[in-house]
């Protein structure tokens, strides 16, 4: 029991930066009515470019700027936070430009959106291990040396008192998002945004609305591969590495924070922006739930796919037997008001 | 207002479903007019319209809408001219969003889509005046989600949001044809006023032959994708459904066989 009490800062901050990736699953899988695969890939591409960003900006700047100036900005300025902030930049565009490809292979050539995600996911691997990771398997993020937004080993020096308290992880992950679900709330608001939805909820009526529902498709599967690769940019900081099978049953994560979301909180949270925090605190919910497993059952956590995969089966099929074996009577006296 | 100039359309060419749905059609419309469309199963009555609003293109042949040729426009693009209330009442709204959303994105119908936000307060009070004329009750509900509505409000809906942004021309494929017979008058009535109201170039079809010989001024009768009755003007005011019947078997040779077509 006190394993597990120690290890729920951890959980909760693991849960919340998966939560951003689930948000993302959230826009393809809810609002675009789209079974995004992409995820598993992107995800990891997000980690990988911040790695290799965080390894090698100073001498990106340099190359680009010469190595006499870069030294003279590292003198003058923290330069490791404009390196930071490229880092997780460069991952959300890596994470727009993935979800870009598979939405041109769906709407462009026509291919079925689960397949065109697939054959993304597929193209990434190499993508991520060659041209990313360097045909390295791994890269390790130099936590010590280098300025981190989250890292596994600031809970401990918040409690240490050698950080200070928004530097805890589950502070700037809470921060990241609200800050997420704030810009979404805006942006599926505008006439943009509301067309996006309009297009996951029912294309024929979008296009008959002069909605170009192929662009809209495009736009959404970037805008949440955007948000699954800067997860993606926040887990590799936090864990302090990138590795190349980081987004393995990615998607199948995100799934689970947002069918766990949406069965605790479906009833509460009718406003948009609070069921996109349904869906962080999903994945939070699925974090603490598996740490507990793990502490309470000694379970090998070589097994936690299968639990995942085993949980998520039987939460998708709740609201099917729902709907097959436990239908209430429908009370009579409705046809007046029809 | 609407040109079409011979189009033709065959569904799976060259397999044993071929189905030559739309046979070298002509049509023109002037502005104002209110064409209603008979005709039985298959006689290329829906493909018709779906030619003209650009579900596929066609095979060859060309559509005009006010002087712009759309034939090989994309569907999202025309439908800045053109108005559509489809035959199922789920096909014409988006069922998850709200009365004022759907109301919202049929008001953008043909302008760019912006960082704006998406429904502004006086549009509400715009919305909310236009839902009072239709006399559902759907006024005091504006931010009910649309799949909540019955099949004749949500065809009622479908009908204000194609005509919210004045179109050149509207489209109503048998959009009374999934309503029971009270409902299906109510949209009828309105849809009337409406066209009426805005003058607006119509293509109504219905499989019930009184309706289209109560409405509009102009009636035309498909037969194996061709126009084979086109009625207008004063002989339109005197139709009888008798003469109806008599003149589809004097231009296709056969009597008109069609149950439907007959109780209605």
């Amino acid at each position: 029991m006190t394993s597990l009490l120690n290890a729920l800062p951890g959980s909760i901050s693991q849960g919340l930066i998966w939560g951003i990736m689930a948000i993302g699953v959230y826009i393809t899988y809810r609002l675009l009515d789209v079974a995004d695969l992409t995820v598993d890939g992107s995800f990891c591409t997000g980690g990988a470019m911040c790695a290799v960003t965080l390894a090698n900006g100073k001498d990106w700047l340099g190359a680009i700027f010469g190595a006499e100036t870069v030294e003279a900005w590292a003198a003058s300025f923290n330069l490791n936070i404009v390196i930071l902030i490229m880092a997780v930049l460069f991952a959300f565009m890596a994470g727009l430009l993935a979800g870009m490809c598979t939405g041109l292979l769906h709407t462009a050539c026509g291919i079925p959106a689960i397949l065109a995600g697939i054959l993304t996911q597929l193209g990434l691997w190499s993508v991520n291990l060659v041209t990313i990771l360097d045909k390295k398997a791994s890269l390790a993020i130099n936590v010590r040396k280098m300025d981190l937004l989250v890292a596994l080993g600031y809970i401990k020096d918040v409690e240490n008192g050698k950080r200070w308290f928004i530097q805890h992880p589950i502070f700037v992950a809470g921060i990241f998002t609200i800050v997420i679900i704030g810009i979404l709330y805006w942006f599926f608001g505008t006439e943009l945004g509301s067309s996006i939805r309009a297009t996951g909820a029912n294309r024929a009526m979008a296009r008959a609305q002069g909605i170009n529902t192929n662009k809209n498709t495009v736009l959404g599967l970037m805008l949440s591969n955007g948000l699954v690769a800067l997860s993606g940019a926040l887990l590799a900081q936090y864990q302090g590495f990138a590795e190349i099978n980081m987004g393995r049953g990615a998607i199948v994560i995100g799934l689970a924070a947002v069918i766990i979301g949406e069965v605790v909180f479906g009833k509460l949270f009718r406003n948009f922006g609070l069921k996109l925090l349904a869906v962080s605190i999903g994945a939070v919910i699925y974090y603490i739930v598996i740490q507990a497993v793990i502490s309470l059952s000694g379970i090998d956590s070589n097994y936690l796919k299968l639990l995942t995969a085993i949980i998520v089966a039987f939460f998708l099929a709740v609201p099917y037997w729902k709907g097959k074996y436990f239908t209430k009577p429908v009370k009579r006296g409705g046809a007046q008001n029809a | 207002m609407l040109e079409i100039t011979n189009i033709s359309k065959t569904f799976n060419p060259g397999t044993v479903n071929e189905k030559v749905a739309l046979n070298g059609v002509s049509l023109k419309l002037e502005e104002g007019d209110f064409v209603t469309v008979i005709g039985g199963n298959g006689a290329g009555k829906s493909t018709l319209l779906n030619a003209v609003a650009g579900t596929w293109p066609v095979d060859e042949g060309s559509i005009v809408i006010g002087g712009v040729n759309v034939t090989r426009m994309a569907e999202h693009k025309r439908a800045k001219y053109i108005g559509r209330v489809f035959q199922d009442p789920m096909l014409g709204t988006a069922a998850t969003m709200q009365i004022e959303e759907n109301l919202a994105l049929a008001k953008r119908r043909g302008q760019k889509r912006t960082l704006k936000v998406g429904i502004t307060a006086a549009e509400r009070q715009e919305y909310k005046e236009l839902l009072e004329s239709l006399g559902l009750g759907l006024e005091s509900r504006l931010t009910a989600k649309v799949g909540l509505l019955s099949g004749g409000q949500r065809q009622a809906l479908t009908l204000l949001m194609a005509t919210l942004q004045k179109p050149k021309l509207l489209l109503l494929d048998e959009h009374t044809a999934a309503l029971d017979p009270k409902t299906a008058a109510k949209v009828l009535e309105a849809t009337e006023r409406i066209v009426q109201k805005d003058q607006l170039t119509t293509l109504m079809i219905t499989h019930n032959m009184k309706d289209a010989i109560a409405h509009g001024n102009r009636l035309i009768m498909m037969h194996e994708g061709r126009i084979a009755v086109d009625v207008s003007g004063e002989e339109k005011k005197k139709l009888t459904v008798e003469d109806l019947l008599q003149l589809f078997e004097k231009a296709s040779g056969q009597e008109m066989a069609n149950d439907r077509m007959l109780l209605a």
